[in-house]
């Protein structure tokens, strides 16, 4: 990590230059590219046919002829109250979700923060360590868990807790029950990394000043983490709001999530100009919360330097 | 000779604010503070000095209640403070990194403490205009610490530690993150805001220059026991033992063996210096016994003719090294013995010449009540 570089300045920069290049053209090639084909669809009509949607632009004997944009598609979402329901209920259980993996990875990232070094990076590892595992995987997992027949209930009813098998599969309680599992380490890795550098001298500060721990947690803790906070929530509600395994898999016929909803349109219903027109809804959705948070890290950013 | 009156003299103690008694500190074995007494009296400017490892931070956190002892108790203003903890102690500290808070304005952070202590709003802001006042910073109250300089930030945490208006105020090297300049200017003022304040300071530093020009009294530390105790002139000019006699300004120190006394002096050979010495004590030392002889550089005068002898110890040598500084010039002299002695000397008369150079042949002499016995 040290090592000074060898090969002279100019070339070296040159290096990095071409190195920070690639991952852009990556997510040019596969992030922009494929989303401006889906922009595209959604300004299209549904046809059966192969593909399932009209040309956008239309080509006649002496070339381009014309452009043929419709805006139907969003019309129709915005028309149709039950889009509309879904988005809300889609962000309200991601929300929640989030405020649970705040709730949870809050008190072990800082309990995480507080551990000596060694001890510390052994429990990051074991943070992390659930990834080496397929994520649908380890999905599939919950439902040996929390079937009727699974593992929890029948361990209640063999102690005699229960006499019937509480329902905790294909329901909201288990689709949050899977996005805390599934993305608490997205909460806790920013949580750990802004609270490990707390100088712990503002603590004493405080305490000397007349705080109790709580007092100085509250007043001098608690606000010092909020771009951590901001950070870890932002990590866990994107992608949970799009969600599509863990309701598909955990959730229950009544779960309303877009993820769920976009797989119907595209692959029952086969509206594909419809179901394109949902997913840039969600990005645009989207978008303010990220923008948001990148403003936020460059003011951070700005601060430090 | 000194005269009597320069000789230290024990004053009979007022109450003392902070009375550490016995107080030891051990972290997992191994003991940083040990066996520490120390009175500190009110309205004092306290400095506990002494290098890094010493244990004097430890005093200063069992002092602000961060540490508790391991044995011993801690009494301010007559009340035991062994197991209060520091929310509830009349002691506020000025940490060295400052620990300003920096989600807070200037004003916030100084308010912060009167805000835990249920003082009513208008009050506040009172107090915090009037410490603001004080260490001249008016201007900047809705400024955040990041865009504060660094002696901005120092006049800050000052200001911060004493709006409680504490009985002690603990200072964890107040001056070692500011340049040298600014450094001199705020070791006048923060003297100066003491005796406007009355207020007890306890000042903890590694710089023996910045302990003697601040404090009225000095605590030297080392491996976790106080060595020594007294105002800076004391300190300087009567260490207790080689190590304070060292770490305290610059000293020539040597080994010798007592050769004889009688009233009140004894004489001594030192091997290094190859010379017979007198010292002014007290203290019986049969003959042979060893102790160690030590004069400060500014008390040696040096020069090309021999000079007088009565009451003096003279020795001879070459200078080998010289430093010009303009008011005074610094020299090293090797005697034929090879012993290397240090001279410094105030450059009194206006000349373009020195009257010593590089080379020349001296004799070294100082006053025999200048010489200074130690314990081996």
């Amino acid at each position: 990590m040290n090592e000074e570089p060898t090969v002279n300045g100019g070339q070296a920069l040159q290096w990095l230059r071409r190195a920070v290049a690639l991952p852009y053209l990556w997510m040019l090639l596969f992030f922009l590219t494929p989303f401006l084909i889906i922009l595209k669809i959604s300004f299209s009509d549904p046809i059966v046919a192969q593909p399932p949607f009209t040309p956008l632009l239309e080509w006649g004997a002496q070339g381009f002829a014309g452009l043929r944009a419709t805006f139907e598609n969003y019309a129709y979402l915005f028309q149709d109250g039950y889009y509309g329901i879904i988005y809300l209920s889609s962000l309200k259980m991601a929300a929640i979700g989030t405020l649970l993996c705040l709730l949870l990875g809050y008190p072990m990232a800082y309990y995480i923060a507080r551990q000596p070094p060694r001890r510390r990076q052994i429990m990051l590892l074991a943070v992390i360590l659930p990834f080496w595992i397929s994520f649908l995987l380890r999905v599939y997992a919950w439902i040996g868990l929390l079937n009727n027949r699974g593992v929890i209930n029948e361990f209640l009813i063999r102690l005699g807790v229960i006499d019937h098998p509480l329902p905790m599969l294909y329901n909201d309680f288990a689709v949050y029950l899977g996005i805390v599992y599934s993305y608490l380490p997205f909460m806790i890795l920013p949580l750990y990394a802004n609270l490990e550098r707390l100088d712990l001298d503002l603590l004493e500060a405080a305490a000397d000043l007349g705080a109790r721990r709580w007092q100085a947690f509250v007043d001098v803790t608690l606000p010092l983490s909020v771009p951590g906070i901001i950070g870890g929530c932002l990590l866990v509600f994107i992608p949970a709001v799009g969600e599509f395994t863990i309701p598909a898999l955990l959730g229950g016929a009544d779960t309303l999530m877009i993820g769920r909803v976009l797989w119907d349109e595209f692959f029952i219903n086969r509206d594909w100009p419809v179901a394109s027109a949902v997913s840039v809804v969600l990005l645009v959705l989207l978008i303010a919360p990220i923008m948001w948070f990148q403003r936020l890290q460059r003011r951070e950013q700005e601060a430090a330097s | 000779m000194v005269a009597s009156e320069d000789w230290p003299v024990s004053e009979t103690p007022a109450t003392p604010l902070v009375q550490i008694r016995e107080v030891s500190k051990q972290f997992d074995g191994v003991t940083a503070v040990d066996r520490v007494s120390l009175d500190i009296l009110r309205r004092e400017l306290f400095a506990i000095l002494g290098s890094s490892g010493c244990g004097k931070t430890t005093l200063l956190r069992l002092l602000a209640g961060f540490e508790q002892p391991t044995s011993g108790r801690i009494l301010i203003d007559g009340a035991d403070m062994t197991d209060v903890p520091p929310y509830e102690r009349p002691v506020n500290l000025m940490f060295q990194s400052y620990a300003l808070f920096p989600h807070m304005t200037v004003a916030q952070n100084v308010a912060y403490g009167l805000k835990k202590e249920h003082v009513p709003a208008p009050k506040i802001r009172e107090r915090v205009a009037e410490m603001l006042a004080l260490v001249k910073l008016e201007a900047l109250a809705t400024r955040k610490p990041e865009k504060l300089s660094g002696g901005e930030k120092q006049r800050v945490a000052l200001a911060r530690a004493l709006v409680k208006r504490p009985k002690l105020l603990l200072l964890d090297e107040p001056m070692a993150a500011l340049d040298k300049k600014l450094r001199q200017h705020t070791q006048f003022e923060l003297a100066s805001l003491q005796y406007q304040l009355g207020t007890t300071f306890v000042v903890v530093t590694h710089d023996q220059s910045e302990a003697m020009t601040l404090a009225n009294r000095i605590a030297v530390m080392a491996e976790g026991r106080i060595v020594q105790v007294g105002p800076p002139g004391e300190v300087y000019e009567f260490p207790a033992n080689r190590y304070v006699a060292s770490f305290v300004g610059n000293i020539n120190l040597f080994d010798g063996r007592v050769t004889g006394g009688e009233a009140g002096r004894l004489s001594l050979h030192c091997e290094a210096l190859g010379a017979d010495l007198s010292v002014i004590s007290d203290a019986v030392m049969p003959a042979g016994s060893a102790a160690c002889i030590a004069v400060r550089p500014e008390k040696i005068t040096i020069s090309r003719q021999a000079p007088e002898t009565k009451d003096r110890n003279v020795v001879k040598g070459t200078v080998w090294d010289l430093a010009y500084f303009g008011d005074q010039s610094l020299y090293r002299v090797r005697l034929k013995t090879g012993a290397e002695m240090q001279v410094s000397a105030q450059n009194l008369r206006r000349s373009a010449k020195l009257t010593v150079e590089w080379d020349d042949e001296v004799y070294l002499s100082w006053e025999i009540a200048s010489t200074i016995l130690l314990p081996s």
